[in-house]
């Protein structure tokens, strides 16, 4: 094709097919795009805890407030836990480029026993503050605490769930263009909940807001 | 025509954490890491210091957060704002935006609601 070239947009190279003819996207980009599109709007669905959070922060009832229960060096412990998985994760996600099944295995059970270690420390934290009356009823502050705090847990509860089931998609289907795709929307929902757990313990353990 | 043929294997941009060339790699998320690790520190050393004036750690505290999220978007989600993640980078520019309006909207409306409501006390005193 020896077309002039009267018309290069911004990002094409010159003699590239324009934006405008190289049809649809391809279904990597689709389905990357749309769990992207969804990722954000959970985001979106906690700045609503969030906010309701900041809200009622200092709303205790004469109950027990953040400085009195939360353990600085353990959110500490929760929050190195969380991000190495997340680098665990994006190793595995490495792997998955290699179609390498042994290191997607390796990487995946690391960041399992990462995202449970988390998630164990989590729940004990929740018994121990239970223990000491600081229940969810107890004031407006722990029920704004336990949905916030609560719902990043259950998502990466699911996410737990998610991971051994796409770990029996590779060993019974291998990698199959549908398995990675899943496989890429898993990485990216782990690395999600990093982000989120970033704010909480800005805002929650560390008041951000104060 | 041959040219066409091959257009339509083209994607228009591709999605977060892949691409048709390589983006992630070790080395990146080590960084990644990295950046994320000091960061985190930065925060719970900001959170217990002496040093900053009291009233100016939320906003440390703040920059440190926003400077964490960063580090996980470019590095761990491999996002950029270069002409392929034209609309990655939009959906989350629409992403942060929300949530910028969500969280200080509601905190400015309650606060300003607070702020006008009578204290129990004057309440008392009127029904009196």
């Amino acid at each position: 094709m020896s077309v002039v070239d009267t018309f290069t947009r911004p990002g094409e190279a010159k003699g590239e097919i324009p934006f405008s003819e190289r049809g649809p996207a391809s279904i990597e980009s689709v389905a990357g795009f749309g769990f992207w599109l969804f990722l954000l709007s959970d985001v979106v669905m906690f700045s609503a805890l969030f906010a309701a959070y900041a809200v009622l922060s200092n709303h205790t009832a004469g109950g027990p407030d953040g400085a009195k229960l939360f353990d600085r060096g353990f959110v500490l412990l929760e929050t190195m836990c969380l991000l190495l998985s997340s680098f665990t994760c994006g190793l595995m996600a490495l792997a998955i480029e290699r179609k390498s099944a042994p290191a997607t295995y390796l990487w995946a059970a690391v960041t399992f026993a990462l995202g449970a270690a988390f998630l164990g420390l989590e729940i004990s934290e929740f018994l121990r503050m239970i223990g000491e009356g600081a229940s969810p009823t107890r004031s407006a502050f722990l029920s704004a605490f336990f949905t916030l705090v609560g719902t990043h847990g259950l998502h990466v509860t699911l996410g737990l769930f998610w991971l051994l089931a796409m770990m029996a998609q590779v060993a019974t289907l291998g990698f199959l263009p549908i398995v990675v795709r899943r496989l890429l929307c898993f990485t990216l929902f782990w690395h999600a909940l990093d982000i989120v757990w970033v704010g909480v313990f800005t805002i929650v353990y560390l008041g951000g807001l104060a | 025509m041959s040219d066409h043929d091959s257009a339509a294997s083209v994607a228009q941009g591709h999605a977060p954490g892949t691409a048709h060339v390589r983006r992630g790699s070790f080395l990146k998320y080590l960084t990644g890491l990295c950046f994320a690790i000091v960061l985190t520190f930065a925060s719970f050393w900001a959170a217990e210091t002496h040093l900053v004036w009291g009233p100016g750690v939320p906003v440390l505290l703040a920059a440190l957060a926003i400077a964490q999220m960063g580090v996980h978007v470019v590095f761990f989600f491999h996002i950029s704002t270069g002409p392929d993640d034209t609309n990655n980078f939009l959906a989350l520019a629409f992403g942060v935006f929300v949530v910028g309006l969500v969280v200080f909207g509601s905190m400015l409306i309650m606060s300003n609601l607070d702020a006008s409501m009578m204290t129990i006390d004057k309440l008392m005193q009127m029904q009196r």
